[in-house]
């Protein structure tokens, strides 16, 4: 829809807007976790801030409300020392009818030099960094059920961190992968990193055949579906999966596909258990499993504002 | 052949050496940067019989040029083995030129603490300063054409060479 070039990169190849992890090449996915390891070690120092992004205003865009998520890129950019300014478009502009484009084309208007955008509607931050000045970067911080590349790559990070080799790897995701954003972004990114077996777990109506053709290997059943694994994602069940009369019950999904430590001891015994965020004790997940050994849940919000902070300064420091 | 092409680096080290042995304090501490400054640090490190490892920067975090040239390449992380606060740090680089890269080297230094002294001790000095910095030690000063670049290279014996382009 946008014709051949990749509207996230410009002539060289290099990273100018994120919008998803589809389509980008394994070169500029390791390069981001690279650059998200120096950042890491900012978080160490005395002073937690460094000079790359002075001056620069960071418009956090969030059509959609989602206080950890726009804290998580306030806190990035902070870091890098932008100018961080915070809209919460839900109930401002657009409840009065403003039109995306108009509220866009107003906020670059106040020299906005970079947006990160929440959005309920998938391809919303395509269509922005689309209309917006050259000059101007846009990171996707969520749009429908399309995409959520920087989850996609904290995972990635997390994964790396614990696992070193993609190669060797099986990657269960277990839950609600069919509305899920993140389960698209990690199977993009798992799939481009090379790992060999990536599972989708979870019930036929979260779970539908055709993920397939993602090249998934789909798993109706929780224990073919962790078994060996050496990474277990699991996703957050929404509360309106169960009202949409698409599961029984909270209890029969948990007996079912719900991680407790019997089903995680069918995995390897190194496995670690990752999760989004936030995260339903009793729900999809045992308390004892989000407080155990194997829990790098913690760990990957850590991680997810050193990426932010490299997938921030790497497209801040490519022209268009 | 020129002035430039006829250094020898491993001359110019000894009396690098020689240079930062007066130079350091008691109690001081050696900080290269990356990456031709951290191999002479490493050096250096070993030849005074230091305990421990000298410090690395990394300046990429720091660099003034960030709106032209991006993040250019991978950035090496700064490791600082010690407490910087309240101590005599010599840094260390392969060639001082315009003084941006030691400008910023301070500013990650400070990142980590407040030193109770910072000292630049190079190989050499090609002059070209744009800020007021300077060198308390430089073996050897010359003089290059601004469109030629020189870096010290390593080879796999650990002996020092000047590349110059």
């Amino acid at each position: 829809m946008f014709g051949r070039r990749n509207p996230q990169l410009n002539a060289n190849d290099e990273l100018i807007h994120l919008l998803s992890i589809e389509g980008l090449p394994q070169a500029t996915l390791q390069h981001i976790l690279d650059t998200a390891g120096t950042f890491l070690s900012v978080n160490e120092r005395d002073v937690k801030k460094v000079p790359l992004l002075r001056g620069k205003s960071v418009f956090n865009l969030f059509f959609e409300n989602s206080t950890r998520t726009r804290t998580t890129f306030e806190i990035a950019a902070k870091r890098l020392s932008a100018d961080v300014i915070n809209l919460d478009i839900a109930r401002s502009s657009t409840a009065k009818g403003e039109s995306l484009l108009d509220t866009i084309a107003n906020l670059s208007a106040m020299h906005a030099d970079m947006f990160v955008v929440r959005h309920s509607e998938s391809g919303a931050p395509y269509l922005i960094a689309q209309h917006c000045a050259p000059h101007v970067h846009v990171v996707n911080a969520g749009d429908g059920r399309h995409s959520h590349p920087t989850q996609g790559l904290l995972d990635m990070y997390t994964i790396r961190h614990y696992k070193h080799d993609f190669t060797q790897l099986t990657v269960a995701i277990v839950g609600d992968i069919v509305h899920s954003r993140v389960a698209r972004s990690d199977i993009h990114a798992l799939t481009t990193l090379g790992v060999p077996e990536i599972r989708a777990v979870g019930p036929k109506t979260l779970v539908p055949g055709d993920l397939r053709e993602m090249g998934v290997r789909v798993c109706h059943d929780m224990a073919e579906g962790v078994r060996d694994a050496d990474v277990i994602i699991m996703l957050r069940l929404q509360n309106e999966r169960m009202s949409g009369a698409m599961l029984p019950s909270a209890g029969e999904y948990f007996k079912t596909f719900g991680l407790d430590a019997a089903k995680l001891a069918l995995a390897k015994p190194d496995a670690i258990v990752m999760h989004p965020g936030p995260i339903n004790r009793g729900v999809e997940i045992d308390s004892a499993v989000v407080d155990g050994q194997q829990s790098v849940i913690l760990p990957q919000v850590t991680f997810g504002i050193a990426v932010r902070m490299a997938v921030m300064s790497i497209i801040a420091g490519n022209s268009p | 052949m020129s002035a430039a092409e006829r250094l020898d680096a491993e001359a110019l080290y000894a009396e690098l050496l020689a240079g930062v042995r007066r130079l350091l304090k008691p109690g001081g501490a050696l900080v290269g940067i990356t990456s031709g400054g951290a191999w002479l640090a490493e050096r250096l490190q070993r030849d005074l019989g230091l305990a421990g490892a000298p410090g690395v920067l990394s300046i990429a975090l720091h660099r003034d040029d960030f709106s032209e040239r991006g993040l250019a390449g991978g950035a090496a992380n700064t490791k600082l083995p010690f407490e910087i606060d309240g101590r005599h740090i010599v840094l260390v680089d392969d060639v001082l030129y315009t003084g941006r890269t030691i400008r910023a080297a301070v500013n990650e230094l400070y990142d980590f603490g407040r030193p109770a002294s910072v000292a630049l001790a190079v190989l050499v000095d090609r002059g070209g300063r744009e800020l007021p910095i300077a060198a308390a030690c430089a073996p050897a000063t010359i003089e290059l054409p601004a469109d030629k670049r020189i870096r010290l290279a390593r080879d796999d014996g650990g002996k020092f060479r000047f590349e110059i382009r």
